[in-house]
């Protein structure tokens, strides 16, 4: 379009006269059909532009990976490359219902992740219902500051804290050695530990974060609601029963639905850090077990199988849990 | 307006201590770290502290702060939290903002990155990229292949959205084109929310951690939560700071090592997180609408 383009600048008053007179006459319906894609695309050019590096960022290290699945479908090596390496079909999908490993590692997620649903999600409601219940408005910004911030720390941090006040010499272990004159416990190798303390370390790291959706959700409830049921004689038990927690309900299934379609993830970065070849047997789930195989041991295209079995795992269940809500009469996600 | 009842009056006096207690739990730990990092060896092995130190000792601070390793680690991390961030706020807004024009395509990119949260290529496909684009053993491959969260995007895409529309055709009947437009007339307008995703980002890039792991194989380049790892989880402070402890005459206790580097690698976090807790309540409900 050899658009003549008239530009005056004026200290920081730019006018671009002829270009923006001819972007109207685009406009005109008759001459809309013809060329409209073409029209449409110089229409576009700069926004265009604006979105060129992201779409080309989601097509290169989102899009092209999921061309990268086939790896599961081939015996990839990585000498012979991508191309030249043969395919076998459905051999390593075969390999993971053979493989008592992985048969205890996708157990080992499924336990932790229902673990985290049982009782960490719940405690953010409590917390919530808890912090809700506060009626000085200061104290309770304290408090949400405080519960929080672990949040905002790193796992290293976290699991970190963690050895230090587990370990053998730890405060813990000091305390019932000296004080109760136990023996000390081995948390941080015994296998049966494992997942209590996974699960303990997120609720402390974000069961306080978990209530800030509840928390925004409960702001909009009408204090009407709780004045009129004041005035029908109801205590704040009954106030909470009848009016808190319903106001919750679409929060509480939307995050449900999340936290389901994740529960073949289950904290990659912390159990990662809290693993030792102690309780390896007991702590291995699904992401550090693709790590294991994949990186360190090379076998590429098993690790994709495992982790593409897991992906479609997560996309189905996302999928029939907000079916779920739906029926429900809940919004759903999409 | 209210009138509690007796049994009330006590649930309110419980529901109170019991939020008390759940405090503590979140500050104990680091009133510990605190403390020991500062206690002198023979407090700390006779347990002779418990919440502040009996003498002050900063040891432990000075053996941490005179590694190469630690100080080197420190600078990637800066290094990578800002020019990462930058390059988040780049893309995302950039994205973000097309998308809230009615581009070509506009329904299946925004379906397309959707997606992309319901459903990942997982790590070795990722890893393979990464390795692919010529990244691996580069700090660029901590920035670039996390450069948009899908999930900030779309929240960005809201608060992009809620710009009144009367303030962009205004400007294109001045003669703007949409780069223009959009960094002259949107971008000066998303100050505080730009800042808000910064910040989230940011914090996202200090504290991360595998992916150093994953992509970097030269201690050079580890960023410091992999050296924090090293310190604290496996439990060897000396060798992960360097080896130059041959050049100190006495060792400060391991303990307080482990202790004063989890304060010196998460002060950063202390440092901004009154500035995120303005921010992030907004954020998290601006998300929390569905578009």
């Amino acid at each position: 379009m050899g658009k003549g383009r008239l530009v005056i600048e004026t200290k920081n008053k730019k006018i671009e006269t002829l270009d923006s007179a001819l972007d109207v006459s685009n406009n005109i319906p008759t001459k809309r059909k013809k060329n409209s894609l073409k029209k449409k695309l110089w229409r576009d050019r700069y926004l265009l532009l604006l979105i060129l590096p992201g779409i080309l960022y989601f097509l290169i290290y989102r899009y092209i990976p999921m061309a990268g699945i086939l790896l599961a479908f081939k015996d990839y090596s990585p000498f012979r490359g991508f191309a030249d390496s043969p395919w076998v079909g459905l051999k390593y999908f075969k390999l993971i219902f053979e493989d008592a490993e992985v048969i205890q590692v996708i157990w080992n997620t499924l336990q932790i992740s229902m673990l985290q649903i049982f009782f960490a999600f719940p405690i953010s409601i409590v917390l919530a219902l808890m912090l809700n219940e506060i009626r000085n408005q200061v104290y309770k910004k304290f408090l949400q500051s405080i519960v929080y911030l672990p949040h905002f720390l790193s796992w290293v941090v976290v699991v970190g804290i963690t050895v230090i006040f587990l370990r053998s010499e730890g405060l813990i272990n000091s305390v019932l050695v000296n004080f109760l004159e136990v023996n000390p416990i081995p948390f941080l190798t015994d296998p049966a530990m494992f997942k209590p303390i996974v699960i303990l370390q997120v609720i402390w790291k974000e069961s306080g974060w978990g209530t800030i959706l509840f928390l925004a959700a409960l702001s909009g409830v009408s204090p009407h609601l709780y004045e009129a049921a004041v005035i029908d004689g109801a205590s704040r038990l009954r106030q909470m029963w009848h009016i808190t927690l319903p106001a919750l309900k679409s929060t509480i299934v939307i995050l449900l639905i999340l936290r389901l379609g994740n529960v073949m993830d289950s904290g990659f970065e912390q159990i990662f850090l809290m693993l030792n070849p102690f309780n390896m047997e007991t702590g291995n789930v699904l992401d550090t077990y693709v790590y294991f195989k994949g990186i360190q041991q090379a076998n590429f295209s098993f690790a994709t199988a495992v982790g593409l079995f897991k992906g479609i795992i997560g996309l189905i269940l996302v999928v029939l849990a907000n079916r779920l809500a739906k029926k429900f009469g809940e919004d759903g996600l999409y | 307006m209210f009138k509690a009842t007796g049994g009330e009056r006590v649930m309110e006096i419980l529901n109170n201590i019991l939020l008390l207690l759940i405090s503590v739990t979140m500050l104990f730990p680091f009133l510990y770290i605190f403390s020991v990092s500062f206690s002198s060896i023979s407090d700390v092995l006779n347990s002779d502290f418990l919440l502040w130190p009996k003498e002050w000792v900063t040891d432990a601070y000075t053996y941490i702060l005179g590694s190469d390793q630690f100080i080197r680690s420190l600078w990637v991390t800066v290094y990578i939290t800002v020019v990462g961030t930058f390059v988040n706020l780049v893309f995302t807004s950039t994205m973000a903002y097309s998308l809230t024009r009615n581009i070509i395509g506009q329904r299946l990119i925004l379906f397309l990155v959707l997606f992309t949260i319901l459903f990942s290529a997982g790590m070795i496909p990722t890893y393979m990229i990464v390795k692919e684009t010529g990244l691996l053993n580069s700090l660029w491959a901590l920035i670039i292949p996390v450069a948009i969260s899908p999930f900030n995007l779309i929240i960005m895409t809201q608060f992009f959205k809620g710009i009144p529309e009367e303030l962009t055709e205004a400007a294109i009947i001045d003669g703007a084109n949409d780069i223009q437009i959009f960094t002259k007339v949107i971008l000066p307008l998303s100050k505080p929310a730009l800042a808000a995703f910064g910040l989230f980002y940011a914090v996202g890039h200090w504290n991360s951690y595998f992916s150093g792991v994953l992509y970097l194989n030269d201690p050079a380049k580890w960023p410091i939560q992999v050296i924090l790892r090293q310190i604290v989880i496996v439990n060897e402070p000396n060798a992960a700071l360097g080896g130059h402890a041959a050049m100190v005459e006495a060792l400060p206790p391991p303990e307080t090592v482990q202790m004063a580097a989890i304060l010196l690698a998460t002060l950063p976090i202390l440092i901004v997180y009154p500035f995120l807790q303005k921010h992030f309540a907004k954020g998290v409900m601006l998300g929390s609408v569905k578009g």
